[in-house]
């Protein structure tokens, strides 16, 4: 039968069983919509932004393990989802974006709403092509899905001209495809799994690293039993963070700039590093030539390019993450670090994760406030037992990646490469979609959540009561903590209280900063959403639980936290792990027990405690 | 850091050039010189990429080649048995009689073709391998300063069956 490139298009998505499409429509993709008008089995949501669209199909992806799938128009539609695209793609996630575009023979006119959309997303996708031929269609959408879902997972970018959309043509979609040039390899290589498992045998202190990919391959069960069975503790990235259940006895905590002391002191301290699904990203690597300095280093990944790129490779595994799991966990043996253990969980007693004591900020506008943003991960562990959580970018994702508890049935989505803020809440979208029976939970920066606010309105209309945590400190604050403490309190463009009356130059807060804009409360309210304002510690459990009730209509809580709070610890640019700034004025080395008294300062001291008095 | 030889197959698609250059810019990889052409298959090129670079890096790139979509097959050509050659035109500005004469001598020595001429201007073609090519420039310079202008097409590798030429 004799069909429209549009019909076609919709039978290809219906034959890759998408059941949610997130969609926004234009003049050159009017056919597609027009072909979509009342199909049954495709959910079409219109977001209020393509920003917001594409990290939604985001969420969707990652929360539920399908592919995202966008549909917007040419042009500004098409340009739009670019930070989207780089975003997914920089963590893995299987996206196919369909974009409109002008008729073939349009194409290099300079035509209304005409972009090279293929050559501006070529360096952030896994593949991306504009159809050319009708005939070529239903094979290129196979190809899409193929690509996006396999191997390492990333996005495709499919560019569909509108003469392609109307032009008749067969109705026939291939049942597989076959591309000579991506054979994705998941099957592991024995020789190299006995290297390491001889490897484990003679290591004293080993430790398990785990990065995204072990998320992505679905290998948390089977990564816990080889925990468990080998006795080894583990690390994991910020992507790998809730692979193994973080209150496993095993677990350490998350490695990296922010991560914990007893994380990156045991990778730096360790013998044997096997790591699975990580990219060694300058994020968690710290000063590379000291990066685990003592550490045979062992590392399972997908994808060739990771290996070795970054940090030199001793024992290289090209596999699935799960198949690696899986054959390791059949021929593993228990191994012998009792004292590795002792001593990992003694520096997580000794310095557990907190959040740095208020700033001294003189009379600050929000320095009455009697909670930590700690004590909002908190009240979110105790309360919410099967969840998505979604983060922003800064600070609220640092806390939350230092403070949520995780398991199988707690995940986090996070944007950990590309850093992009204003993901949180339409991730949170696409994770209710897709999991309609999970609470879900955004949490936020008052910057982040600023980027794509609109998006209050998409959860509204379609009756998504995500829970929105807004933790309003009124600054850009991930920035102004690196001001605060590398460049001198120059506070520079990092106020989001700042107005035209303020002076030139400002280092603190004060009684006399003016009102923050907007007013989350009333803003909420308009869009038709529950508002609760958190100004006490005592609150954050009621107000958690009051938003928990909501069935059908989103809530929004802002939590009013100290403008001054610091992410700690971290390790300064530059520094390998073991160098960690532990508190607000004083910094720890591992090596010599050095404090700092202010930042750059070394100080020694023999006998150290970490609450900074004598012991 | 020295000298490799890379070639690869890859899909007769529009945007295959972009994303394989785009690949080398975007990751600041030097590239010193890439060739593309249709193969006996016409769905397939073939690219010959020459660069600078040390190990690490070079492996890396190899492996960002072989995971690109469109790439078929990369093979490294650094080490391996290969004909290489270099198509190259010289033109020669303000020639005397006397300039007709040394151009001969040396065009004798490189091997290069006399093809176009005329009392002023002589064009020359030259098929050599880089290196040969570097020299003959070289030369060129030093006898016809400033008069010389250069169009070169990059090397074309194919494996060697029994001699070599590189």
């Amino acid at each position: 039968m004799q069909i429209t490139g549009a019909e076609l298009f919709v039978k290809a998505l219906l034959a890759e069983q998408v059941d949610t499409l997130f969609a926004y429509p234009g003049g050159q993709a009017i056919d597609l919509f027009d072909a979509l008008y009342g199909v049954e089995g495709i959910r079409v949501i219109l977001p209020r932004h393509e920003q917001g669209l594409v990290h939604a199909a985001d969420g969707y992806a990652r929360s539920t393990g399908k592919v995202g799938v966008c549909l917007v128009t040419s042009g500004p539609g098409a340009t739009n989802l670019v930070t989207g695209i780089a975003t997914a793609n920089y963590d893995s996630v299987p996206l196919v974006c369909f974009t409109g575009q002008v008729s073939t023979g349009l194409i290099g006119n300079d035509a209304f709403q005409e972009v090279d959309i293929v050559g501006i997303t070529r360096s952030i996708t896994k593949y991306a092509v504009t159809v050319r031929k009708r005939e070529d269609l239903a094979a290129v959408i196979k190809k899409a899905f193929f690509i996006a879902r396999s191997g390492k997972p990333g996005v495709v970018l499919v560019d569909l001209p509108k003469d392609i959309q109307q032009a008749k043509g067969s109705d026939c979609c291939p049942k597989q495809v076959e591309i000579r040039g991506y054979k994705p390899n998941t099957r592991v290589h024995m020789g190299q799994i006995r290297k390491s498992l001889e490897c484990l045998k003679q290591a004293k202190r080993p430790v398990f690293l785990l990065g995204g990919g072990v998320k992505i391959a679905r290998a948390g069960r089977e990564m816990t039993a080889l925990m468990e069975k080998t006795g080894i503790p583990c690390v994991t990235t910020i992507m790998g963070k809730g692979a193994v259940a973080t209150d496993h006895p095993l677990y350490v905590g998350n490695l990296g700039i922010h991560g914990s002391y007893a994380a990156n002191i045991a990778i730096s301290q360790c013998d044997v590093l096997f790591s699975i699904g990580v990219r060694f990203n300058d994020r968690i690597t710290g000063k590379v030539s000291e990066f685990a300095p003592n550490a045979v280093i062992i590392h399972v990944d997908i994808d060739p390019a990771s290996i070795s790129r970054n940090i030199e490779v001793d024992i290289p595994i090209v596999a699935d993450a799960r198949n690696a799991v899986q054959v390791l966990l059949e021929h593993a043996d228990a191994c012998s670090c009792e004292e590795w253990r002792k001593q990992i969980a003694l520096w997580k007693k000794e310095y557990p994760l907190t959040v740095s004591e208020s700033a001294q900020s003189g009379d600050g506008v929000q320095g009455t406030m009697s909670f930590t943003p700690q004590a909002v991960m908190c009240g979110i562990n105790r309360i919410f037992q099967q969840a998505v959580i979604t983060t922003d970018v800064g600070q609220n994702q640092m806390w939350a990646t230092q403070f949520l508890e995780l398991s199988e049935r707690k995940q986090m989505l996070t944007s950990g490469g590309l850093g992009t803020m204003g993901y949180g809440l339409p991730a949170a979208i696409g994770a209710k979609l897709g999991n309609p029976d999970l609470d879900v939970i955004a949490i936020c920066g008052d910057g982040g959540i600023q980027m794509n606010i609109q998006e209050m309105a998409t959860a509204v209309v379609y009756e998504l009561p995500v829970i929105i945590c807004i933790l309003n400190n009124g600054y850009l604050g991930n920035v102004r903590q690196w001001q605060e403490m590398f460049f001198n309190r120059r506070y520079s463009a990092t106020c989001l209280r700042r107005r035209k009356s303020c002076p030139s130059a400002c280092s603190a807060p004060s009684s006399a900063c003016p009102a923050y804009t907007p007013d989350f409360i009333r803003l909420a309210e308009s869009y038709g959403a529950k508002a609760i304002r958190v100004t006490k510690q005592e609150e954050i459990g009621p107000a958690l639980e009051a938003a928990k009730e909501s069935k059908t209509v989103p809530v929004v809580i802002e939590f009013l936290i100290e403008p001054e709070r610091n992410v700690l610890p971290i390790v300064p640019p530059g520094n390998p792990l073991s160098n960690m700034i532990m508190k607000s004025n004083g910094m720890i080395t591992e090596k010599k027990n050095k404090i700092t008294e202010s930042y750059g300062v070394i100080t020694e001291h023999n006998d150290m405690d970490m609450e900074g008095g004598k012991r | 850091m020295k000298k490799r030889w890379i070639s690869l197959y890859v899909e007769n698609e529009i945007g295959v050039l972009a994303r394989i250059s785009g690949l080398f810019s975007g990751k600041s990889y030097n590239l010193n010189s890439l060739t593309a052409g249709v193969t006996e298959d016409e769905t397939i090129s073939r690219m010959t990429i020459s660069l600078i670079s040390d190990d690490r890096t070079f492996e890396q790139i190899k492996k960002q080649l072989n995971r690109s979509i469109e790439v078929i097959k990369v093979v490294d050509f650094t080490e391996t048995a290969i004909h290489m050659k270099e198509l190259m035109f010289v033109r020669i500005r303000n020639c005397s009689e006397q300039d007709m004469v040394k151009l001969n001598y040396m065009r004798d020595i490189f091997q290069a073709k006399l093809i176009d001429y005329n009392p002023s201007t002589a064009l020359l073609e030259c098929v050599q391998t880089e290196d040969k090519n570097n020299d003959f420039i070289r030369l060129l310079q030093i006898v016809f300063p400033g008069r010389i202008e250069i169009v070169r097409g990059g090397s074309v590798a194919v494996e060697a069956v029994s001699i070599t030429d590189r």
